[in-house]
């Protein structure tokens, strides 16, 4: 029988620490609860762009004495959920969240497609949603059907002209021709760029000579990249995920792909991308970029390495530290926790951000990096939806 | 059919308070411990539904994700222009055709063929799905707007749950549940009574397989946004395995009693240790597999022996007849 | 032609992934779940040494592969004995190895989530362009290729040509039979476990030097094995490397001249039709 009493011992010890095991927390505190990958395929993009850049702002906020709540300053405290990439997992979370740990406001998850997946719950918890790492077309119908959402990366449409405008100004200046490869992975982000990119590359005059998607989690790139380098364009585009970003580019510079523009997709802006490519990475072309000049990135990036103890990535980080600095000052606005306030005040209000002064219109950003390059070691944007300060592109010289 | 015994009315009227109580769930709480409830319900139906097929056959079968997947996306690309109910039928049938194709593709071979091409199965059709759409329709991700809130998912789940425990148990009763008895003594012995082997494990696969797409297609409204990542995720197959496994196949009711203490156990653990979730669920994993060899029916069994011996010697007496 | 030849590079890495699952599945009866982890700890060890030491991969493998040997006789002596002992038939076996190997699976990918975290990790080694017949190779994926070839020719040579091998054979083929036959199965079975991890260890030493990888990535690597491993027939080496560079060839070709979109639905294609004419798989024995 000693089995069973060791069945009823775990038992019983998981049942009353399952119902009863939620932390105390100390009064005149603000609960923050953030649900995200620490595990699963998104994980290698949430370590680097999601975590560091949380916990860098609580540092920070911390070490302010606090936000200010109608002359009140509360410190902040986080409650921290690995949802495994997964929806299921997260919807999970943020009900957890929500009901059981009754936190004052949620850091929305990483990823689009469990940003859009939990939006629902967060909307009927009646939480504000300040998403960052979600990049899809249609979000005026998402602001219409969850009015406490508010979007800040873009869509992929703006990504994908953008591209097209500053490919369509290389070819004119007549740094390239008017051929490109364009190959995605098949997954949504991938799908809805592409679909985005080549009626755009067609009415601006462009001659698409290849074009292929491929599946998530491929791994092997020589035939894409072969075939790619039998049609001879000087431009390539790649709409990938992480880990084919990487892969796609180890390819292409054993192959010594002769291309003039070279363009992957999401991970590009990941410091890891220029540790594992060195030279090679000179040049590139990629979602997202960051004015590398502004003092308040610059400030950002310093601290980011000296608190979280790694680098921001040259894309998302920023704006994911910039959506907690507009929590701070709408809370403060607002003068209270109240939620309902809170998204009053993030809608209507003006807030001062390490990414320049942000406004929401109709809950949106409409001023987002779209393409950045590697210069010298610095993923440096180069076209953006009116932000100002983007650099001139330059031309991609071989691998080496 | 012979009349049922005293221990199946027992058994009938456990089953009905169980699902009583379940379905009163949504009274008393509508955050937290719901979502949790709903979880449960889903791998308490995938798991039985995975029981059905492979418990008689020993076959372990890794292809719930697939169709699971198919159900979610039958509901996803249908919801605008099909009512639900529709749908969820449609589901059913789809999962059952394919089901039937690749069990008679497979199930001729021996088990360890059909598990790998049944780990396969998932990741190929979600290939080809992405590749349609991909090309045919220019999206992958599909939105399904409903009113359906989680307390209509739980009691559609428990109402589906409460269906494949009949359907296992009528099946048991007849003849193909005689004969799978049979077959799961001995294969050879059962070939040459003139039981057509293959088209027995087929029509199980198929019935299991229908139940996983109408699960598929009732949860496809809780997820909000469909993509083939989500809907065919093959770490959904092995969890089903692990906590029918861990429950113990030999009954119909075994799943049910791996699937409630390994997802309480999984929340606890993941709700308290964020950090170390992995780790902790591989030691806590082992453990249980060194405790409970024959899974928790196994513990069940060795604790009603005296009553499961007498139990035995009724039932071969009875088959004898 | 590049197919061909790229095809083959590709054969090579799979033959890595898929040699050690071979004998564990095989020899040892195990259905290791956890090979794919052990597969990216051994990525991770040669990037440690690598950044941390300045030992190139090539040197790491005379580190990392006797410490994946002896990791996983240990494993196998002191997690899975216990169960090949209780288990009254193969089929039990089976089961009790799934869920065993999956919690092992579990606890290999925390401990590198501990150390590593969910970064992705990329390094360059040999990444210089090799030219044949007019296109450009990795040479770092030529080398992989070439360690593939020679730990193939080593390992049939164990096999078939020693006394041991051939007791491994044995034991692969009816263990109750090679205990009869005077055959130290037990020490046998754990023999083959660790030499089966060790061979994936080195697969991951090589795979490292061109994939990027992360600690959530084993799942991936371990479902390719499986497949491969039945495909060439359960427990037969040389099953293993035809089937390896089959499925690449069949890969690479259908990404080339179809649509990358199709691979898998290719390599179930061709995984179906070979079950179909040999139910036993390539290499392997009829089931009696």
């Amino acid at each position: 029988m000693k089995r069973r009493t060791i069945l009823k011992t775990i038992a019983a010890s998981v049942i009353a620490g399952g119902l009863l095991g939620t932390p105390a927390f100390a009064e005149g505190v603000i609960k923050l609860g953030a649900s995200a990958p620490k595990t699963g395929p998104l994980a290698g993009g949430s370590t680097v762009t999601y975590w560091p850049a949380i916990q860098l702002w609580i540092n920070d906020v911390n070490s302010r004495g606090g936000i200010d709540v109608g002359g009140n300053k509360m410190k902040v405290e986080l409650v921290e959920y690995d949802d495994k990439s997964a929806n299921e997992e997260a919807i999970k979370n943020i009900q957890r969240l929500g009901t059981v740990d009754k936190v004052d406001f949620i850091i929305p998850p990483y990823g689009t497609g469990i940003n859009l997946a939990t939006a629902p719950l967060i909307n009927k918890l009646g939480y504000p949603h300040i998403a960052v790492t979600a990049v899809t077309d249609g979000l005026e119908e998402f602001v219409k059907r969850w009015p406490n959402s508010f979007w800040t990366l873009g869509t992929s449409k703006a990504f994908a002209e953008s591209l097209v405008g500053l490919l369509t100004k290389m070819r004119d200046s007549g740094a390239i021709n008017d051929k490109v490869a364009v190959v995605n992975v098949a997954d949504a982000f991938g799908i809805e760029l592409a679909n985005a990119a080549k009626p755009a590359f067609k009415a601006a005059g462009f001659d698409i000579v290849y074009e292929t998607s491929y599946p998530l989690q491929q791994q092997d790139f020589a035939p894409i990249v072969s075939a790619a380098q039998n049609a001879a364009p000087d431009s390539f585009i790649a709409f990938s995920y992480p880990a084919d970003t990487f892969g796609m580019t180890k390819q292409a510079t054993i192959a010594g792909l002769p291309v003039k523009a070279y363009y992957v997709g999401v991970a590009t802006a990941f410091p890891a991308f220029a540790g594992a490519n060195g030279p090679a990475a000179e040049g590139v072309l990629g979602a997202g970029g960051i004015n590398a000049d502004a003092s308040a990135i610059k400030d950002f990036m310093a601290r980011h390495q000296q608190v979280a103890g790694q680098a921001p990535d040259y894309w998302a980080s920023a704006v994911q530290y910039a959506s907690l600095e507009v929590l701070e000052q709408a809370i403060t606005a607002a003068g209270s926790l109240d939620k309902a306030a809170v998204i009053d005040k993030i809608k209507t209000g003006s807030f001062k951000t390490i990414m320049g002064d942000w406004k929401f219109e109709n809950n949106i950003i409409t001023k987002f990096w779209t393409v950045g390059q590697w210069q010298d070691g610095v993923f440096r944007g180069v076209a953006s939806t009116g932000l100002g300060g983007e650099v001139q592109p330059i031309v991609k010289k071989g691998w080496k | 059919m012979t009349q049922m015994r005293s221990q199946e009315w027992w058994t009938l009227a456990v089953a009905a308070i169980g699902l009583a109580v379940a379905a009163a769930i949504p009274l008393y709480d509508d955050g937290y411990y719901l979502s949790l409830s709903v979880n449960i319900a889903i791998y308490v139906v995938l798991c039985t539904a995975w029981t059905i097929f492979s418990g008689p056959t020993h076959y372990i079968s890794l292809a719930t994700a697939a169709f699971f997947g198919i159900g979610q996306y039958t509901v996803g690309l249908g919801i605008e222009s099909y009512p639900f109910a529709v749908l969820v039928a449609t589901a059913g049938v789809i999962a059952a055709a394919l089901a039937i194709v690749v069990g008679m593709a497979t199930l001729r071979l021996s088990g360890v063929y059909f598990v790998i091409f049944t780990l396969g199965l998932a990741e190929l059709v979600r290939q080809v799905v992405t590749w349609l759409q991909t090309n045919f329709t220019n999206a992958v991700g599909l939105y399904v707007f409903t009113d359906f809130g989680e307390k209509h998912v739980l009691w559609m789940l428990l109402a589906l749950a409460a269906v494949i425990y009949a359907t296992g148990w009528l099946i048991n009763r007849s003849r193909l549940g005689f004969a799978m008895r049979i077959i799961g003594n001995d294969e050879t012995v059962a070939r040459h009574v003139g039981i057509n082997v293959a088209w027995s494990k087929v029509v199980l696969f198929a019935v299991s397989g229908a139940f996983i797409g109408i699960a598929g297609a009732i949860l496809a409204p809780r997820y909000a946004y469909i993509e083939p990542p989500s809907a065919f995720n093959p770490v959904l197959s092995f969890q089903v395995v692990i906590m029918a496994l861990l429950g113990g196949t030999s009954r119909l009711w075994g799943p049910l009693l791996g699937v409630i203490p390994f997802t309480i156990l999984f929340d606890f653990i993941s709700a308290h240790f964020p950090n170390h979730t992995s780790l902790l669920i591989g030691f806590a994993f082992v453990a249980i597999v060194y405790a409970l060899p024959r899974g928790v029916i196994g513990l069940v069994d060795d604790l009603r022996r005296p009553q499961a011996g007498a139990e035995k010697a009724r039932t071969s007496a009875e088959a004898t007849q | 032609m590049d197919i061909l030849i790229t095809g083959t590079v590709l054969g090579g890495t799979y033959a890595l992934i898929a040699l050690g699952l071979t004998l564990q599945y095989g020899v040892a009866r195990i259905m290791n779940l956890a090979n794919g982890e052990n597969l990216v700890l051994a990525c991770f060890c040669a990037f440690w040494l690598q950044a941390a030491a300045a030992i190139n991969p090539i040197q790491a493998l005379f580190l990392v592969v006797p410490a994946a040997f002896v990791l996983n006789w240990l494993i196998y002596a002191i997690v899975l004995t216990p169960l090949v002992r209780r288990a009254t038939h193969r089929g039990q076996l089976e089961v009790d190895s799934i869920l065993v190997t999956f919690g092992l699976m579990f606890i290999l990918q925390g401990v590198m989530l501990l150390i590593f975290g969910g970064a992705y990790f990329s390094y360059n080694f040999l990444a210089e362009p090799v030219r044949i017949l007019g296109q450009n190779y990795g040479l770092n994926r030529i080398v992989a290729l070439g360690a593939a070839v020679a730990m193939f020719i080593l390992l049939y040579g164990f096999l078939y040509r020693t006394r041991y091998g051939t007791a491994l054979r044995a034991v692969a083929v009816d263990p109750a039979a090679a205990g009869l036959v005077a055959i130290d199965v037990p020490r046998m079975s754990a023999f083959a476990f660790a030499l089966g991890g060790a061979l994936t260890a080195a697969g991951g030493v090589l795979l490292s030097t061109y994939y990027t990888f992360n600690s959530a990535m084993g799942v991936i690597f371990t479902m390719k094995a499986l497949i491969i491993v039945i495909m060439g027939g359960v427990g037969d080496v040389r099953g293993a490397v035809l089937a390896a560079l089959l499925l690449a060839l069949a890969e690479t070709a259908v990404a080339s001249l179809v649509d990358p979109g199709l691979t898998l639905a290719a390599t179930y294609g061709l995984f179906i039709l070979v079950l179909l004419f040999r139910p036993q798989g390539i290499f392997g024995r009829q089931a009696t």
